[in-house]
């Protein structure tokens, strides 16, 4: 590799850099969406059907009703949650792929505490208390992994994907020996603690599952805007993020940060669990978490792990997945699940592309023509 | 169950950790993590029993598995090491797109949601000599049983193991003396994905069927193996042999109602986060694991 010119050297105007800055990062997932868009195309035609109509019936039965969009915001509800969990691990340069672990224990707790309140606790009371339940379990969950990487450099990758293992199994076992109804794998309903349906105050979204948690999870992704970008803890966590080292010497005191971010991380996580448990089934039931844990890390990922990002990119994958159910008449419904793999590969292959190819460009744009 | 019958069991239960957990040995002594274990044995089941199913010959399922499970390790390989995608994110991603794509296969080929017809598999009729006898003579059990001394052979006295080493622990310095970095991670990235198809080939055909999601985890045990074996392909097959035993324990003392079986499933796990903690015998990664150049 031949030097670079020297001119090229100069740093590129404050402008040219924001501009940049903003294409790295909106640009990978536009890249994987249209990627994800032609491999769809190309397995719908090989079920020798028309990708505009499966495509058409997916949008129809998603936002061209009043149903489906309730189910898409049902959905989007724990996405958010989950998706912001694995964005702030992001943030600080960590790796949480424990939310479906961190989510069930939120569920669970949550159902414990309308469990455990009397019937007719008023819901002023008794949803804080299940939120701060929820919050506190997968908070417990997550810290176990920031102890474990700050006291003993123990990888948080494998720590959060063996816990998973560990709290759905213990999860199973207090459920199905002590808890449950009989005949089924779920806990009674809880007495205390429910929150309304949407169409309770929306008529036209009658038989859906989206509930008023959906605005607890709206203001987490508020909440965790200002404590990134507006407040000294936000500041430390993104430091550590992006170097540690730098932040250490900076004075940022590392290892907490590492812990207080993962904590916080399992926390949000246990916090979507509140979804189903108060504001759709009302128990917890095994199994519950279904994937949307790791669908989390897809969200965060094409969010780009800012929390509007998160926002829309949950309302995208909410979609998919109930659009399965819409286009199941053309294809099955798994195809949807083959869509969701091929953008979150598509997204982690075009992030690091997309970088090279733009600083590349700026590069050459800075030194002579 | 007598101690042979014990034995046979643990084999069965031990032939695909092993498969994956070399598999994932291999890999990540090359530098690229291995997440993406359990989608690769989702496809060799699946690409076996097709295999299978259309000729008749469980041997051809065999090919067929092999192959498909090199196809993704070729993707899994392509995103990692040509598109430098993080590969967490990458093999978090395969597992996906693969549960997906064999739902989606066994609507399109057996028109069902959960389970394939019985196909031609490897079972010995269990004669005189018992389950283990029986056990021993399928020929996956056979190669499942060499592959971690075969390993440990080409990982400690070959010059492509030594490469293997070189470009996990610090891929400068292996550059700087000629060795070409990218072409042996690809090497080592498609040799795990035929390996670790390996082991859902063998489940697969075990079971004479492909049932969905019919591995259910055990690519996650097979990677506990190898951080708790410390990326060795030796101890990672001792590893698996232990957690498979204790799993054959938890059957045998079932009815018992002596240990709740979910506190059995998570001896793999409690394990290796005590090994990374360091408590017994420190787990170190190799120095470039997980790093693109």
């Amino acid at each position: 590799m031949t030097a670079p010119p020297a001119a090229s050297l100069i740093a590129p105007s404050r402008a040219t850099r924001a501009s940049t800055a903003l294409a790295e990062s909106l640009l990978p997932p536009v890249v994987a969406l249209l990627i994800a868009l032609v491999a769809g195309d190309l397995l719908i035609l090989a079920f020798g059907q028309s990708p505009a109509a499966v495509f058409g019936l997916l949008l129809e039965g998603t936002w061209g009703n009043a149903y489906g969009f309730g189910q898409v915001l049902y959905k989007a509800t724990t996405l958010i949650c989950t998706g912001l969990a694995v964005a702030i691990g992001l943030r600080a340069g960590l790796f949480n792929i424990g939310a479906e672990g961190q989510l069930a224990a939120g569920a669970f707790a949550a159902a414990i505490a309308g469990l455990w309140l009397p019937s007719g606790t008023s819901a002023l009371l008794a949803v804080p208390i299940a939120i701060g339940a929820a919050m506190l379990a997968g908070g417990a969950t997550g810290w176990v992994p920031g102890v474990l990487k700050a006291r003993f450099g123990a990888h948080e990758v494998i720590v959060t994907i063996m816990l998973n293992f560990i709290v759905l199994a213990m999860l199973n076992w207090v459920v199905a020996s002590h808890l449950n109804v009989p005949e089924t794998l779920h806990t009674p309903e809880i007495a205390a603690g429910k929150v309304p349906r949407l169409s309770a105050l929306v008529p036209a979204f009658h038989g859906s599952a989206a509930n008023f948690t959906l605005i607890v999870a709206l203001a987490a992704a508020l909440g965790m805007w200002w404590m990134l970008f507006r407040s000294r803890m936000g500041f430390d966590l993104r430091a550590t993020g992006l170097q540690p080292d730098a932040a250490e010497y900076g004075g940022i005191r590392v290892r907490r940060v590492w812990i207080r971010a993962l904590t916080l991380s399992g926390a949000l996580a246990g916090l979507g669990g509140i979804n189903f448990v108060l504001g759709y089934k009302h128990y917890y039931e095994e199994g519950l978490a279904g994937g949307f844990g790791f669908l989390g890390i897809a969200v965060a990922l094409v969010g780009r792990n800012h929390p509007l990002g998160i926002v829309l990119a949950a309302l995208f994958f909410a979609t998919l997945s109930q659009g399965g159910l819409a286009i199941n008449a053309l294809v099955p419904k798994q195809f949807v699940e083959v869509l969701q793999g091929v953008v979150i590969l598509a997204v982690a292959a075009a992030v690091p592309e997309v970088r090279r190819v733009l600083r590349a460009g700026v590069a050459r744009a800075a030194g002579p023509a | 169950m007598n101690a042979s019958d014990l034995a046979a069991q643990m084999i069965r239960i031990a032939i695909p950790y092993l498969f994956a957990a070399s598999g994932g040995a291999l890999a990540e002594r090359a530098g690229v993590v291995s997440l993406a274990l359990e989608g690769f044995m989702l496809t060799g089941a699946f690409a076996a029993v097709v295999g299978s199913w259309m000729t008749g010959d469980p041997w051809l399922g065999i090919l067929c598995g092999v192959v498909a499970g090199a196809l993704f390790g070729l993707l899994h390989a392509v995103a990692c090491i040509r598109f430098r995608a993080d590969q967490i994110v990458a093999g978090i991603a395969i597992n996906l797109l693969v549960i997906g794509l064999t739902r989606l296969g066994l609507q399109l080929a057996f028109d069902s949601s959960s389970n394939s017809p019985r196909v031609e598999g490897f079972t010995a009729a269990t004669g005189s000599g018992g389950l283990l006898l029986a056990t021993l003579q399928n020929p996956l059990v056979m190669a499942g049983l060499m592959v971690v001394p075969i390993l440990t052979w080409v990982m400690y006295r070959t010059p492509f193991g030594l490469r293997v080493r070189a470009v996990g622990e610090h891929p400068a310095a292996a550059e700087s003396v000629g060795v070409r970095v990218k072409p042996v991670r690809y090497a080592a990235v498609v040799m795990s994905g035929v390996l670790a198809s390996l082991g859902g080939v063998y489940l697969a055909l075990d079971q004479h069927q492909f049932t969905d999601n019919m591995t259910a985890g055990r690519g996650f045990i097979a990677l506990a193996a190898v951080i708790f074996g410390r990326w060795d392909p030796a101890r990672a097959g001792l590893a698996c042999f232990l957690f498979a035993g204790a799993e054959t324990l938890q059957i045998a003392l079932q009815g018992t109602q002596a240990v709740p079986s979910q506190f059995v499933q998570m001896i793999p796990y409690v394990l290796t986060i005590v090994a990374l903690t360091g408590l017994v015998g420190r787990s170190i990664p190799p120095a470039a694991l997980g790093r693109a150049e």
